[in-house]
Order: structure tokens, then C-alpha cells, then sequence
């Protein structure tokens, strides 16, 4: 799989999933992913205006037979804190794809609170985190939340490391 | 301007000859509400996940856009997701209608007023998001007309229902989050919902 086009085998993994809806708070790591969700007919994609929305959406969706992933970043995390007891008290299945920002190389201060605390904060949640570090394994390692998501009924977070998406600096990032 | 409307009468009115008319419920007063009216399947009540309960329904509606879907909510709840409104006028599902149950007050904590009691105007922020139809309700014709709309109307409907505020004796549903999930797929999609 050539490095670059992770966010395209993703793609084709949701789909292959069965994932009919997809929300989403925008994020650069998730331009290209959020772009294919769009351009899609045979899929919803909605845009949020804070990442708990997701959270609600996908689980109207599964209670009409829908199944729904959300796209964020590591800093829309903690926003969802309080609708994820829903999901657990509910079983409701949730497939999160989540960039990460504030760990390596990070460049703003702001973002590495919530980012060194995001795994530590969905697991308190009861969702299952899932890390992926290498471009190569971010396809896969969807494939198995999705599967362990519906499957089994569970809250999975699959987090996307800094290190593959990248970004270096604020001008980097703004020439996304 | 007075409030008259009494909220169990207005949802009692809003869930008469419902149909298949799928419905979620706010946490607090407007779970107890549609209860009263009369708990079955096709009602999903939270008992927690405050401001989440139009999302809920967005999600529902473009799940099944063959069907009408009813969320019924309190002022506090709706305050709490207000950017929601904003979501769904973006994605404008015909078939979901969001009704906020106004008595202007946080009922399960000790009626402080919500910003609703200092004429936040809630239908006016639905008719800016792109609701097609949004309004304030007042009388009980105007119920009656909305019940019309929740069934007929191009939607996205919004409604904010002026009411007294109250205190009612609780009616509770069933409060097994697995339970009513599950409840309502099956109702909604089959026996074979179980096995999804």
C-alpha cells in the first residue's frame, strides 16, 4: 500500500463495513477521508458542530439499522465525555476515527493536554482504544473496530498517531 | 405573554393516532410526558445524555426516511444542544420534527428558570438554521395543527410549546438502556433486528 493513500484504503474499509452515515468535525489529518465521505452517494456524511453530535447521530442511526463511524480530532474527545455513557448503558456500537494531535513533534502547546489524555479518557469511558502508528496499519486496524464495533456491540476508537498524519507547523498545517 | 398549556395535555394531543410515528424523548419531564401518553417500543426516552436527544433523532431520520420521527424535549435540553439545530438545517430531513416542551424552567432540579424565561426565542434560532417550518405554539388548536404537521409537513418541523410550569407526578418508563435499544429495533426492523 503506497504511505499516502491511507485515508483511501479507510475508505474502502468502511465501506466495506456496511457504513451508511459518517459525522464528522473537521480536521486536516481527516481532509482526504472526509472528502471521499462526501463525494459518495451511497453515503451520509454530516457535518457537526461539535463532536458529541456524532455521538447522538450514530446511535439514531443504529436504531434505525444504520450503521454510522465519526471522524474528530484528539482535541474533540473530551466534548464526548458525557454522551458516551450513553453508548455504554445502551451497547449502542461506535466506530471512532480519531487523528491525534499533541503528541510527537507537536507544535502547539493547546492541543497536548487533550491529547496526551485522550486514550485515558475514552478508556474511562469503556471504549476500546485501538492505536495506529504506521500509515500501513491504519486500514487494518479499522477493519478490526469496525468488526469488534458491530460485532460485538462496542464503543472502539481507533487513534491515528501524529506521526503519520504529519504536521509539523501552523503553516504546514494551514496549507493543507 | 401568559402560558396556558399544560405539557401532559400537549403531548398527550401530539402522540394521538401516532401511526407509526417513531419518537425520542429528552431526559426528565418530556420522557415522563410521552410515558404518560402511553409507552410502547417505538419510544426511545434518555435518562441521561443531555442535549443529545435532536441528534438522536437526526440520525434516525436519515436512517428511515420513510418514516416520521418525533423528538420531544424540554428547554433546558434543547439549550444544552443548541449547535444540533445547525446540523440538522444543514442535512433538512423531511421527515423529523423536533418539539420542545418550553416551561421556561429546569424541572428536575428545582425549577430554576432556563434562558427560554428571559425570551431567548428558540423557534426564532430554528427558522435561522434552515428549518422549514418553525414556530411558537400557544393555543391548543395550534397543538392540533402541529400534530398535522409531525405527520404531513416538509420538515424539518420545529415547535417551541409555550407551557405552564409544573410539577406532575412521575411516569417512568422502562430505564434499561439495553433494553429500550433493543425494544425499539425490533419494533422498528424486524425480530431479526437481534440478530444484526
Amino acid at each position: 500500500m503506497k504511505e499516502r493513500d491511507w485515508p483511501g484504503q479507510t475508505f474502502k474499509t468502511l465501506k466495506a463495513a456496511g457504513v451508511r452515515q459518517v459525522g464528522y468535525v473537521p480536521d486536516a489529518g481527516h481532509k482526504r477521508l472526509i472528502e471521499l465521505c462526501i463525494a459518495d452517494q451511497g453515503l451520509r456524511a454530516v457535518v457537526l458542530s461539535t463532536e458529541e453530535e456524532g455521538i447522538g447521530l450514530a446511535a439514531g442511526a443504529w436504531l434505525g439499522g444504520v450503521r454510522g463511524a465519526l471522524l474528530m480530532q484528539s482535541s474533540g474527545v473530551g466534548n464526548c465525555i458525557n454522551v458516551l455513557g450513553m453508548t455504554r448503558e445502551c451497547r449502542f456500537p461506535l466506530l471512532m476515527l480519531i487523528t491525534m494531535r499533541g503528541q510527537k513533534g507537536e507544535f502547539n502547546p493547546w492541543q497536548v493536554p487533550m491529547g496526551q489524555a485522550a486514550a485515558a479518557a475514552l478508556s474511562a469511558m469503556g471504549v476500546v482504544v485501538h492505536e495506529a502508528d504506521a500509515a500501513e496499519t491504519i486500514a487494518p486496524t479499522v477493519d478490526a473496530a469496525a468488526r469488534l464495533a458491530f460485532g460485538s456491540y462496542q464503543s472502539v476508537a481507533v487513534l491515528i498517531s501524529q506521526a503519520v498524519i504529519g504536521i509539523k507547523s501552523f503553516q504546514d498545517q494551514s496549507s493543507r | 405573554m401568559k402560558r396556558v398549556l399544560r405539557r401532559r395535555r400537549v403531548v398527550e394531543i401530539l402522540l394521538q393516532e401516532r401511526k407509526d410515528l417513531l419518537v425520542v424523548a429528552g431526559l426528565g419531564s418530556t420522557a415522563w410526558d410521552i410515558s404518560a401518553a402511553g409507552d410502547t417500543p417505538l419510544n426511545f426516552p434518555l435518562w441521561g445524555a443531555m442535549g443529545n436527544a435532536a441528534m438522536i433523532g437526526l440520525g434516525l431520520a436519515l436512517a428511515q426516511p420513510r418514516r416520521r420521527v418525533l423528538v420531544v424535549t424540554g428547554d433546558g435540553e434543547m439549550l444544552m444542544g443548541m449547535g444540533s439545530l445547525a446540523t440538522i438545517g444543514v442535512q433538512r430531513p423531511p421527515n423529523l420534527s423536533v418539539v420542545v416542551i418550553d416551561n421556561e424552567r429546569y424541572g428536575e432540579t428545582g425549577m430554576q428558570a432556563t434562558h427560554t424565561a428571559c425570551g431567548i426565542d428558540l423557534a426564532k434560532v430554528a427558522q435561522a438554521c434552515g428549518f422549514r417550518v418553525a414556530k411558537t405554539v400557544r393555543s391548543l388548536e395550534q397543538v392540533i395543527a402541529l400534530r398535522r404537521a409531525i405527520h404531513a409537513a416538509r420538515g424539518p418541523v420545529f415547535a417551541q410549546v409555550k407551557v405552564l410550569a409544573e410539577k406532575l407526578p412521575l411516569v417512568l418508563p422502562p430505564r434499561d438502556g439495553g433494553v429500550l435499544k433493543s425494544r425499539f429495533r425490533k419494533a422498528l426492523l424486524g425480530e431479526g433486528a437481534d440478530l444484526d
